[in-house]
């Protein structure tokens, strides 16, 4: 039996039920168990399929990772039920698991790939990141120069590795976190303090004053 | 979206963006909100500008979202 915390009075009749069932013990938390399951197989199959074949993951690979991801989650739902503080409906509670589960496997699952590699380092496709035309070179050729000398000198190490890998490579976050041992959080307030720096950099050099979104 | 813009989107940063952590924390509270119809970004400013940068919680934001929607319609 899970201790709950949250006053009943707070929660919307659904939730309240899944709650004391899910609590409980016997056939009634099974079945419910199982309705949950379900639930969530069905989300983490949708998901899976939406964001799989970018990743390239498909056929019993991208099931078995749906049917992962939904069995993880409910362990997790299960585990933590005493966490539920009634701030949302409990489903919307229950299906944020499945969904942080199925990125977090896809984010595993990129270093599978035969074909990437945290290597390269090719500066070549920094214009094709951002969308700047080759024909346009002669606009945009030192603006781009300029943001590389700042990836040099403004930059961490650290920093300078993670912007090569997202932006240069295209490496998903999640799938940097998995390699760098680290955490999306942590990978996005290190590039959160780096994208700041190379803003003010070029802001410094004039170019980002001059050249306003929207520009054509 | 060209060049110029898509590197200046890049490299924007709102002071409010609580970060990761804190948004996929309340990521199930921002998303009823959402889904109820009422102005989340008003009540959360620091979660909703999360979401505008960052992809992978936008995505995971937008994926509950639909998870949401799918089940109550």
């Amino acid at each position: 039996m899970y201790e709950i915390p949250v006053a009943s009075a707070r929660l919307d009749p659904e939730s309240a039920e899944w709650l004391r069932v899910l609590a409980g013990a016997g056939p009634r938390r099974e079945a419910a168990l199982a309705r949950l399951h379900g639930m969530l197989l069905r989300i983490a199959q949708a998901e899976a399929r939406r964001r799989g074949p970018r990743m390239r993951i498909t056929g019993p690979e991208l099931e078995d990772l749906a049917y992962q991801a939904a069995a993880d989650a409910v362990m997790a739902i299960t585990a933590k039920l005493g966490q539920f503080r009634g701030e949302s409906r409990f489903t919307t509670w229950a299906y944020k698991f499945v969904i942080l589960e199925v990125s977090a496997k896809i984010g595993r699952h990129y270093w599978r790939r035969p074909d990437v590699s945290l290597d390269a380092e090719d500066w070549d496709r920094l214009p094709g990141r951002f969308g700047f035309e080759p024909a346009q070179e002669s606009e945009w050729r030192d603006l781009l120069a300029a943001l590389r000398r700042a990836v040099d000198t403004e930059l961490t190490a650290r920093q300078r590795e993670a912007f090569v890998a997202l932006v240069l490579d295209g490496v998903p976050v999640d799938a940097l976190a998995v390699r760098l041992g680290s955490n999306r959080n942590a990978i996005y307030k290190m590039m959160f303090d780096a994208r700041r720096k190379l803003r003010a950099a070029l802001a410094a050099n004039g170019y980002l004053t001059h050249h306003t979104p929207g520009r054509s | 979206m060209n060049g110029w813009s898509a590197l200046d989107r890049f490299l924007r940063t709102d002071p409010r963006d609580v970060g990761c952590a804190e948004a996929m924390e309340l990521l199930h509270v921002y998303v009823d909100v959402v889904a109820s119809g009422a102005p989340a970004e008003q009540r959360y400013p620091g979660i909703a500008a999360h979401l505008r940068a960052c992809g992978p919680c936008g995505e995971d934001f937008e994926a509950l979202l639909a998870a949401v929607r799918d089940t109550t319609d």
